[in-house]
């Protein structure tokens, strides 16, 4: 790599859970601290990087690949849009639901952008990868001499949970031949039960930590509405605060990544337990049985 | 069938040209033809195959979009598996589906006529859904116990590329399951079939190998050699042209390490001991030439990236375009002159002269012909160079991996000599193009690979094979095109298939016999 103080890092969670918000907003906090920053949406939808470019990008590296005839007939200018305080943005793009192959389109995106030395000027490069890693292409940030960090998307949701856990079975499989470790876990409220505690345990039983809680807060839905970034928005606000917090822990985080400690099924379900959101089976026998006997008794 | 007349026997064995048209064959073609294949009557065959010549069909031909007939080009793996033939003791391992792996050695194996070997990870449906990594472990074991390797060199098949296979932490990860030794060389590349073509593969498995022995840091702060690196290409001659190479390095008494050298292992005499690797550039120097002072392409459009890579580690670069003809065999010797400081050697310098006489003596033939060249972009440079040397008129020169950039390049060669002015660079355009342009602007001979055979047929122009891949031919492979040595062998290959020509076109007794001379 060309650009050896080069971070490269990554937003990987459940499909939904607000990867997209949460890494542009914290993005636009870190352009605040004087950093250069690309973006590299690696969805479909293409919509990775709206909030920085107020739009939704509609030149993504395939789309233009296949108007151009093929890849190595695009220029790097071609490709990277330039959003909020000069942050570059470019968006892989990929298939209609239900027809070709996104992972490739992932693959064809990156190779792309490397050859053509889009990383060569810039401090922060940020992966924002759809849903959970389902194949090779999606696996393609994180693989050797690619992403260093993964920061986990999550909230106190029980499927939110699980898919963090497997994320991170996707990072030890690939920490082992390179680089890539775990960052942390950003914990986007849920106003679930015990949310922060069970984050907080999650995180330890990865091995890592929880690197931030995000409250809840309307004014994010308002800034996103106005297709803007709540720092952005109101960079006045409490919650622009939150992110610019955010921010910093990951910018003061480089280099105490984590191969994480990915736990089974039965033991995240224990975790729950543990945490008495979800019920044992003898909780739920006796309260069945309390139950009939209430109705018995009536 | 008891009452159809058989023409075979034991006795006297009839060839199959001779076979298919005996009496029996012929009826049974004809039964085909009309029960069974219900073709459009002779007459619109004919009429559309007429119209298919003609300008108006040119038109829509280059407006075509959505499919390519007869491409120029193969794809990525055989590139990629050639480079890494030329490596001492290499077994190249495509991480992919068997068939894949069966078409690139028959390719290499129907040019060479030699054996070829290349192990695949044999991937199936399970592979294609669970990932191949399974099949990298097993197959990394089962190649390096059974063939013996000193190197394995990974390249994958689309299938792998598709479900994005990480080559690099798959080795890893089965050198940790003992697969092979920590220390074995396993370098890869990925090489998608479906980008670029053979000669983006051999660039790719170049770097490849040289990132494998170049990047590891213990290296650091050695000074340079004075040795020089060539890289060759991909080149269906490669068995002569290395062979040149070195024997132009032996007499001007330098240091050559030509990476990638298949000339051996595309060539193992037949004296009853199968060799399933032979030669190549020893894995010793393949590290120490990162060492060396300066690194020559012999092909540009074969060796972007890996170029790049040499000029990273600090070595003087040099690009040509298949030196072919006096002034580019001018250019690469002067070069080699300038990077060792020792001068060219009079004995390449009377090679040189003869080779200008010989010219002269024949230049007459070439005066006025014109010429249709097709193939790889840098063949396509060398030869356009080359027939303007000798006086000839190259018209289309068209490469199916040619880009933009190399239009402009040959546009450039043409522009330079009065018998360029009616030619015309024809990138990303096939064979069928070709066809048109054949037709509607004819040449006089057409200079190519073998399968410009079905386009001699159609347009009765000669065709001259003298690039990868001749199916047809043998043996060509094994004399070198490249030095002035090289230059004369082409010059007398397109001079040869000139006067069989004249002599077919003199041929008829009272008619044109006139100019049937004895004397040429």
């Amino acid at each position: 790599m060309s650009n050896p103080g080069l971070r490269q890092i990554a937003f990987y969670g459940k499909g939904g859970i607000g990867k997209s918000t949460t890494s542009q907003n914290t993005l636009a906090a870190l352009v605040e601290m004087d950093q250069k920053i690309l973006i590299v949406g690696c969805d479909p939808k293409a919509d990775s990087t709206r909030l920085i470019l107020h739009a939704k990008a509609q030149d993504t590296v395939l789309h233009l690949a296949a108007e151009a005839g093929s890849v190595e007939d695009l220029e790097l200018e071609d490709v990277v849009k330039i959003g909020y305080k000069n942050i570059k943005c470019v968006e892989s793009g990929g298939p209609e639901p239900g027809v070709g192959c996104a992972g490739r389109g992932v693959i064809t995106a990156i190779n792309f952008l490397e050859e053509n030395g889009a990383y060569d000027d810039v401090d922060y490069v940020s992966y924002d990868v759809l849903g959970d890693v389902v194949c090779g292409g999606f696996a393609m940030p994180i693989r050797e001499n690619k992403a260093q960090e993964i920061y986990i998307v999550m909230s106190g949701e029980m499927m939110a949970l699980y898919a963090a856990n497997n994320i991170s079975k996707g990072i030890l499989k690939y920490a082992n031949s390179g680089g890539v470790r775990l960052g942390g876990l950003i914990c986007n409220e849920r106003q679930t039960d015990k949310e922060i505690d069970l984050a907080d345990a999650l995180a330890k039983r990865l091995g890592t930590q929880l690197i931030h809680f995000v409250p809840r807060d309307n004014i994010v839905q308002h800034a996103e509405l106005r297709r803007m970034t709540v720092i952005e928005y109101a960079p006045d606000s409490k919650q622009a605060d939150e992110y610019r917090q955010l921010a910093s822990k990951i910018h003061h985080n480089k280099g105490k990544g984590v191969i994480p400690t990915p736990i089974s099924m039965e033991e995240l379900e224990e975790m729950l337990m543990d945490f008495g959101i979800m019920k044992t089976e003898e909780q739920q026998l006796a309260e069945l049985a309390a139950k009939e006997a209430a109705k018995a008794s009536a | 069938m008891s009452d159809i007349a058989v023409s075979q026997s034991a006795d006297k064995v009839l060839d199959h040209f001779t076979l298919f048209r005996q009496p029996e064959y012929q009826a049974l073609f004809e039964r085909k033809k009309q029960e069974f294949e219900f073709g459009h009557p002779d007459e619109k065959v004919a009429e559309v195959s007429e119209w298919t010549k003609s300008a108006e069909y040119r038109e829509k031909n280059f407006a075509r979009e959505a499919v390519t007939i007869n491409p120029t080009k193969a794809c990525q793996p055989i590139g990629a598996m050639f480079a890494a033939q030329g490596f001492e003791g290499t077994l190249p391992f495509v991480h992919g589906s068997q068939g894949c792996v069966a078409y690139y050695r028959t390719h290499l194996t129907r040019h060479f006529k030699e054996p070829n070997s290349a192990v695949s990870s044999s991937m199936t449906e399970d592979a294609a859904v669970f990932g191949g990594l399974n099949n990298m472990i097993d197959g990394l074991a089962n190649a390096y116990t059974l063939y013996k390797p000193k190197m394995i060199a990974v390249l994958t098949t689309c299938m792998a590329e598709v479900i994005g296979d990480d080559l690099g932490g798959f080795i890893v990860n089965a050198k940790n399951k003992e697969s092979v030794p920590q220390d074995f060389p396993v370098p890869f590349a990925h090489t998608p079939a479906f980008v670029g073509s053979h000669i983006t593969g051999y660039d790719n498995m170049m770097k490849g190998i040289l990132s494998h022995f170049w990047d590891k840091a213990e290296q650091f702060d050695v000074p340079k050699t004075e040795s020089i690196n060539i890289i060759p290409g991909f080149d269906g001659y490669a068995v002569g042209n290395n062979r040149e190479l070195k024997r132009i390095a032996q007499m001007f008494g330098i240091d050559v390490t030509i990476l990638s050298d298949v000339s051996d292992n595309f060539d193992t005499p037949g004296d009853g001991e199968y060799r399933m690797y032979d030669g190549g550039t020893t894995l010793e120097a393949t590290a120490a030439a990162k060492h060396a002072k300066a690194t020559v392409t012999m092909q540009e459009y074969c060796t972007t990236q890996t170029l790049q890579f040499c000029k990273e580690k600090g070595q003087d670069v040099t690009k040509l375009n298949y030196p072919l003809g006096v002034g580019a065999t001018d250019e690469l010797l002067m070069k080699l002159a300038e990077l060792s400081g020792k001068p060219v050697p009079d004995a390449l310098r009377l090679e040189r002269g003869r080779l200008v006489d010989a010219i002269a003596d024949s230049h007459t033939y070439f005066h006025g012909k014109r010429f249709a060249v097709y193939g790889d972009p840098d063949f396509c440079l060398g030869m356009t160079r080359f027939l303007l040397e000798l006086g000839a008129e190259p018209v289309h020169i068209l490469s199916t991996s040619g880009s933009k950039k190399w239009e402009k390049q040959v546009k450039k060669v043409l522009e330079g000599s009065p018998f360029g002015k009616d030619g015309n660079a024809y990138g990303g355009k096939d064979l069928w193009h070709l066809r048109s342009l054949l037709f509607t602007e004819p040449v006089d001979y057409l200079i190519g690979n073998s399968y410009g055979k079905y386009l001699e047929r159609d347009t009765k122009i000669p065709l001259i094979r003298l690039t990868y891949p001749i199916f047809d031919r043998h043996h060509h492979h094994r004399y070198p095109t490249w030095g002035y040595q090289g230059a004369l062998n082409v010059m007398v290959r397109i001079l040869d298939r000139i006067f069989e020509d004249l002599d077919a076109k003199t041929s008829v007794v009272g008619v044109t016999d006139i100019s049937f001379d004895l004397v040429r």
